[in-house]
């Protein structure tokens, strides 16, 4: 532990491998998080239009509800926030540091952006059927060639955007 | 409902870690990208040189079943690209974005409310991908052991390997 209160990426991460090896071996399940969003979304639409979600091929192959995976996502949430409590590192914070280095201030442009690229990242990843949890630790970790290649693609999209974003600009 | 339970007490073990690994954090998702700071694939590595020995340990003595997504090069290849390049705007995934929540960057929501606009969208295409970007290459639910036709321990030794010498670059470099 070190004086930020938080631990090495090397052992956090291999405990967390130990939490995947424990989810498959007693409930079956493998770690994933963007279907939870397409039954989020789906919950919502159907408040609306239950009828037309009916009938929608994709809801029908992703029903709408709370599942495993849904409730895994929201646990994630609570995780967090306990992990940063105990750990005096929780804060509100709307800019990231890198941003605000790089864009100053203002919330708006953090908002559009984040927004805009929610939109476009989970587009992408329902296509791919899966994210960096999905196809990049549970794919991976199960040898799936889907996995690495998703995982090489999501690295190679992710480092245009991030460096046209901050092209420019002062490093750090 | 026990499954529910389960699902929900190990997704707060899991983001409790990623918020102990600094994971959640803006700042470390978009250095990864501009190759400044490799927290997040030193957390990733980790997760699976553990993972894949235990599940693959489990997977030959027949306790577990493999959940394998099928390698259909658009869909990965093309929606890989395309989620890359909003999670470089984004510097948050779909996972991480609540985590990131969980510990007060409430820049997170927008993130949140974006992805389940893009998950509302990719619904209404969802027929016509079906008929076009996810017929090009479908490979099937394949392993790299497959293709390479060696066992899956060799290829694990490999990995691991290859994860160490990774790790030993990053220490160099002090990524």
């Amino acid at each position: 532990m070190n004086k930020e209160g938080s631990w090495s990426p090397y052992f956090s991460g291999a405990l967390s491998g130990v939490v995947a090896i424990g989810s498959v071996w007693f409930v079956g399940k493998y770690f994933g998080a963007s279907t939870s969003f397409v039954k989020s979304a789906g919950l919502i639409e159907k408040m609306f239009s239950p009828e037309r979600i009916a009938q929608m091929p994709y809801f029908i192959k992703e029903i709408p509800a709370i599942d495993w995976q849904w409730m895994f996502v929201f646990g994630i949430a609570i995780g967090a926030f306990v992990a940063a409590m105990t750990s005096g590192t929780f804060q509100i914070k709307a800019i990231p540091d890198m941003w605000e280095a790089r864009f100053g201030k203002p919330t708006g442009p953090r908002a559009v952006v984040a927004f805009i690229g929610g939109i476009i990242a989970m587009f992408g990843v329902r296509l791919a059927d899966g994210c960096p949890s999905g196809h990049g630790l549970a794919g991976v970790s199960q040898l799936a060639v889907s996995g690495f290649v998703a995982l090489a693609c999501f690295f190679i999209g992710g480092m245009i955007s991030a460096n046209l974003l901050y092209k420019g600009g002062a490093k750090k | 409902m026990m499954t529910l339970l389960y699902g929900l007490i190990t997704g707060i073990l899991f983001g409790f870690l990623l918020q102990k690994g600094q994971v959640l954090r803006y700042d470390k998702q978009i250095g990864a990208l501009r190759l400044q700071d490799m927290t997040i694939l030193k957390f990733m590595l980790s997760h699976i040189a553990v993972a894949m020995v235990g599940i693959y340990f489990l997977y030959d003595l027949g306790i577990v079943k493999l959940s394998l997504k099928p390698m259909i090069l658009g869909g990965v290849v093309v929606g890989g690209l395309i989620f890359g390049i909003g999670w470089g705007l984004l510097g948050y995934c779909p996972g991480t974005s609540l985590g990131a929540l969980g510990e007060g960057r409430v820049d997170a929501l927008w993130g949140i409310g974006g992805m389940l606009v893009g998950a509302g969208i990719y619904a209404e295409a969802y027929p016509y991908m079906l008929k076009t970007v996810l017929t090009w290459g479908n490979y099937g639910k394949i392993t790299l052991p497959q293709v390479l036709g060696l066992n899956h321990w060799i290829v694990i030794f490999f990995l691991i390997f290859l994860t160490v010498s990774l790790f030993k670059w990053f220490e160099k470099k002090g990524l």
